[in-house]
């Protein structure tokens, strides 16, 4: 059995609306292998985001244990999250999230520069890896001039910039038609087959195939759990 | 942080101010303003201060200058008895100070008068100066050609004059012609020696004029008598005056303003009329400062204000800026960045904007007294360290005003900033 990469132990996130409390997370136990590939599926509000966010260091959870590369993960400070966000983990959105007034090539090298790479460095790695998602003739584009699907595999070149371990997507495919979302989902099981961790929010099930496990969440909880442990 | 980092933060920095050009020179227009008006203020200033100085170096700082006046007229005075009025200082006067005085260094006494000059078909009126070798030493005037009155022209009563420039000009063809004899007041002189004058036109009143012709006061005693005869014109009342100035020097600048009150006391006891004014230069020149100061408070409240709106115009954009940005700073921090990675973004960019303002009012400032000099002849100065304040304000505006959007950027929640719009 490969090792843990990640682990969350009865992890609980509550928000307080006036004087109810919103169980967004309510006591969840899970562990994710090292290059494995999941789906997390569930109805709309069950709190599949809130789940991806505190695996994703953005946001911390109300209570329970969080262990990533065998760091508890509660310990650290603002800083340390950051640092963990900018080395670990690759973040892909539903709607893409590229900084509009900035170039392909730029966007992609901000996770450079945040390390601390030197210009020529980043923009000999950022043409890489636009490369590795065919975009590199489309380096000095603004993301405006380019499609969804485009657009998403830049997003995808930017999340890989440092070598994560861990990719998150919240719906990567949910703002493109089926046929680009398909390109996206090649592109993602390629880096997965490479030794990529990558957990992946969608609600559809076509897409959930992709991925060799998949969870169901509802209300909070985990529903049910497949092809993992 | 190194340099190279710096230079790309302040490059993307302006990139992004220029997305949005006339909102950020709009905004840098506040400080153009009160920059402007630091510079400017300190010109203004410099040169008021540097004009004063000039004018209290010509005079002489060490200096006390009495004048004799001519006392005011009672009305009931009988008018014939008024045909000769006899005022003004006394020989026995520059004698009293000169020896009474222990803080008196020099005295210089000096009689004026009008009289016709004339050599060969040239011809103009002068005043004639008839003091001491002194007058050289306290009234310092540059010496273009020849030799100023000396000690053996005094005892020797020779006939000597030194002219102006300006006279020299007026009366002999060529300017250095020393050695000619000229007629003054039906008296020949030679010529020993030419200075250049102060020209008039200044706010303090100098010793000397350009018409002015220097004789000995021996010289004047034996030719024109102890005391001079004024005709009035118009009237048939004559006046009567034995010495028309005492140019006093002190010993030290302290000892200038008890001095002149010990002169003034003294003069007051032997003087039954005040006809007489005591002026001291070092007092023009603490009014001077005076002026000055209040000067620059006005234009340092102006200058401040500007500086105070101009920052809370650049802070008012730079927070319009951080809600515009919202889903930028979300998408950063969600990438990586750091707190103070993001403060940093936007304090370089009010940094920036706040030093393009300095930099234009700068040239602004500079240019507004070139302006003033040449509109009101009112000298003006930029001092050296005024453009390095400039600059310090600039930065010093640009981050206390620019902290508090940065910081509010920085500790924006990175979810709630990627859900924005
Ligand atoms: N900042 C917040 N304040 C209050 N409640 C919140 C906040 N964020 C999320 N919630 C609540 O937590 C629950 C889970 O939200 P979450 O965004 O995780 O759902 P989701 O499964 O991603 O839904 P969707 O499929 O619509 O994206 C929801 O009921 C939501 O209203
Ligand atoms: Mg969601």
């Amino acid at each position: 059995m490969a090792r843990a990469i990640v682990q969350i132990t009865d992890v609980t996130k509550h928000y307080r609306m006036g004087s109810e409390v919103v169980r967004a997370l309510d006591g969840i136990t899970l562990s994710f292998e090292q290059g494995s590939f999941w789906a997390i599926m569930g109805p709309s509000g069950s709190g599949k985001s809130t789940l991806l966010n505190i695996l994703g260091c953005l946001d911390r959870p109300t209570s329970g244990k969080y262990i990533l590369a065998s760091k508890d993960v509660a310990q650290l400070d603002d800083d340390e999250l950051s640092d963990i966000r900018l080395k670990h983990i690759g973040f892909i959105f539903q709607s893409f999230n590229l900084i509009p007034q900035l170039t392909v090539r730029q966007n992609v090298e901000l996770p450079l520069f945040y390390l601390g790479n030197d210009e020529q460095t980043s923009a000999e790695k950022a043409r890489k890896t636009l490369d590795l998602v065919e975009l590199s003739d489309r380096l000095d584009h603004k993301p405006t001039e380019l499609s969804g699907g485009q657009q998403q595999r830049v997003a995808i070149a930017r999340s890989l910039a440092n070598d994560p371990d861990f990719i998150l997507a919240d719906e990567p495919t949910g703002n493109l038609d089926t046929a680009t979302g398909q390109q996206i989902m090649d592109l993602l099981g390629a880096l997965n087959r490479q030794g990529k961790t990558i957990l992946m929010v969608t609600h559809e099930k076509e897409i959930a195939e992709h991925a060799g496990h998949s969870l169901h969440m509802r209300d909070g909880k985990i529903e049910s759990i497949r092809g993992g442990t | 942080m190194d340099s190279t980092k710096i230079v790309r933060n302040i490059r993307l920095g302006i990139k992004d101010l220029m997305l949005h050009k006339l909102r950020s020179f709009l905004t840098a227009l506040g400080m153009v303003f009160g920059v402007g008006s630091v510079i400017a203020m300190l010109a203004v200033g410099e040169g008021a201060s540097k004009q004063a100085l000039e004018q209290i170096h010509k005079l002489g700082s060490n200096n006390i200058i009495i004048n004799s006046m001519k006392p005011v007229e009672q009305a009931t005075y009988d008018k014939e008895a008024a045909r000769l009025s006899m005022y003004g200082l006394l020989y026995e006067d520059e004698i009293r100070i000169r020896e009474s005085l222990d803080t008196v260094k020099r005295t210089v006494p000096a009689r004026m008068m009008r009289k016709d000059a004339r050599l060969g078909e040239r011809n103009m009126e002068l005043r004639l100066v008839c003091t001491t070798p002194g007058w050289f030493e306290l009234v310092k005037r540059r010496l273009v050609a020849g030799r100023v009155i000396a000690q053996r022209d005094m005892i020797k009563s020779a006939p000597v004059c030194v002219l102006t420039e300006h006279g020299a000009r007026r009366l002999l063809a060529t300017q250095h012609s020393i050695g000619e004899n000229i007629k003054i007041g039906g008296v020949f002189y030679e010529v020993i020696g030419i200075i250049i004058s102060e020209v008039g036109g200044t706010s303090i009143q100098v010793p000397d004029q350009e018409i002015d012709a220097y004789i000995p006061i021996t010289v004047s005693i034996e030719r024109y008598g102890e005391a001079t005869y004024d005709h009035t014109s118009g009237s048939r009342s004559m006046e009567l005056v034995e010495l028309h100035a005492i140019l006093v020097e002190v010993e030290s600048l302290e000892q200038v303003e008890p001095s002149a009150a010990a002169i003034r006391a003294m003069l007051k006891r032997f003087h039954k009329k005040e006809d007489y004014k005591v002026s001291v230069p070092l007092t023009l020149l603490n009014q001077a400062k005076e002026t000055k100061r209040t000067f620059n408070i006005v234009l340092g409240s102006i200058a401040g204000i500007s500086l105070l709106v101009g920052g809370i115009g650049i802070m008012n954009i730079m927070l319009a800026s951080v809600t515009e940005r919202t889903r930028e700073i979300g998408i950063r921090r969600a990438i990586g960045a750091k707190k103070r990675q993001i403060v940093l973004q936007f304090l370089t960019e009010t940094l920036v904007l706040s030093l393009a303002g300095g930099l234009i009012g700068t040239l602004f400032g500079i240019g507004i007294p070139k302006i003033i000099t040449s509109l009101s002849g009112m000298p003006t100065v930029i001092p050296g360290y005024g453009i390095l304040l400039s600059l310090g304000i600039s930065i010093s505006i640009g981050i206390i005003f620019g902290i508090y959007p940065a910081m509010r950027a920085a500790d924006l929640d990175p979810i709630e900033a990627l859900r924005h719009e």
